[in-house]
């Protein structure tokens, strides 16, 4: 398929997305990442039942947080999709970027910048 | 075990916004399983609390340590040659937790980082339920084992009263009458003749009623 998205994306691979706890995320964010999306499994495909609904509440959880310091909650997201789906893992990594690039670098990054 | 929920972060900084060098102190009993201020907890708080004071562009330092338990000396003295170092401690841990802190560290202000709820057990994942309100002189024998000291919104001791309704109490339609509970139990345990019997008026002297309690037992004392 040979299929483009954006470079600046790191991806870190997790065993489900169940593993992914709240932490991972905003740790990620004081490291100064910009966004943070998990990719999880569709819901009701997980292969462990629940950890892509583990994860969509931690990442709410971390959204809240996010959003109580003023980080913006939007900067971390969830999606599902199967793994055969690679177009469609190319548009959201497309769609992130975009998403992120419009709210502007991360507020930590450019403090951590200023504080240097 | 004691029944912690979060205390919403925005009050947390609100309480220590000046403050430049902070411990954030957990504990590892009740409120771990209850995750509400377990070592975990510890580390997302830390964590959010050192964001937001990197963006309001504060150098403030935020070091992160759970203990044990904070309603215990010995493992209190465990943070004794650092305490001092701090413009304060959130401490994670319940109630009792903040203020033993607080009475063992005179000279480092303690703030509460949990809201402390009640006596409960975990019925469910994410869901804690009141099964006790310390009363001093339980009465679980005669109830067959139910409590309505506290499962009973008016702590009926010959109940039901007026207000229970299809098993439910009138205070809201989920909760259920605790004395409902109770008569079906006896019921079931064969023992209705023991709801014959009333309940004479109950001394609240060792509940809340009495001041501060204490237990002291000479038999365990050094």
């Amino acid at each position: 398929m040979r299929l483009q998205y954006p470079t600046n994306i790191q991806i870190i691979r997790v065993p489900c997305t169940g593993k992914i706890d709240v932490i991972h995320v905003l740790r990620a964010f004081e490291k100064g990442a910009d966004g943070v999306y998990a990719v999880g499994c569709m819901e009701g495909d997980c292969h462990f039942n629940s950890g892509n609904f583990r994860a969509r509440k931690r990442i709410a959880q971390a959204k809240k947080i996010l959003d109580t310091i003023g980080i913006g909650g939007e900067r971390a997201q969830m999606y599902n999709l199967s793994s055969s789906e690679g177009p469609l893992f190319a548009q959201i990594a497309s769609e992130m970027d975009e998403k992120i690039r419009k709210m502007g670098p991360n507020p930590i990054k450019l403090a951590k910048k200023k504080a240097a | 075990m004691i029944v912690a929920d979060k205390k919403p972060i925005e009050e947390i900084i609100e309480e220590i916004k000046d403050k430049r060098k902070l411990l954030v102190l957990g504990c590892n009993e009740c409120v771990t399983v209850c995750e509400a201020g377990g070592k975990k907890e510890v580390g997302i708080l830390a964590s959010a609390l050192r964001m937001y004071f990197l963006k309001e562009g504060a150098e403030v330092k935020i070091d992160e340590r759970t203990l044990q338990r904070q309603c215990d000396l010995e493992y209190l003295e465990e943070i004794r040659d650092v305490a001092d170092q701090y413009d304060a401690i959130v401490s994670l841990a319940c109630g009792v937790g903040v203020q033993f802190t607080a009475e063992r560290y005179l000279s480092t202000p303690v703030y509460p980082g949990v809201n402390t709820c009640f006596l409960g057990a975990n019925e469910d994942r994410g869901l804690w339920t009141e099964r006790c309100q310390a009363c001093g002189a339980c009465i679980l024998a005669r109830t067959g084992g139910i409590c309505p000291v506290s499962r009973c919104a008016k702590r009926v001791l010959n109940g039901p009263c007026g207000g229970s309704t299809s098993g439910k109490c009138e205070i809201s339609k989920d909760t259920i009458c605790a004395w409902q509970l109770i008569i079906e139990r006896l019921k079931a345990l064969d023992k209705l003749d023991e709801y014959e019997i009333l309940s004479p008026i109950k001394d609240w002297s060792t509940d809340r009623a009495g001041g501060p309690r204490k237990v002291e037992r000479e038999d365990v004392q050094q």
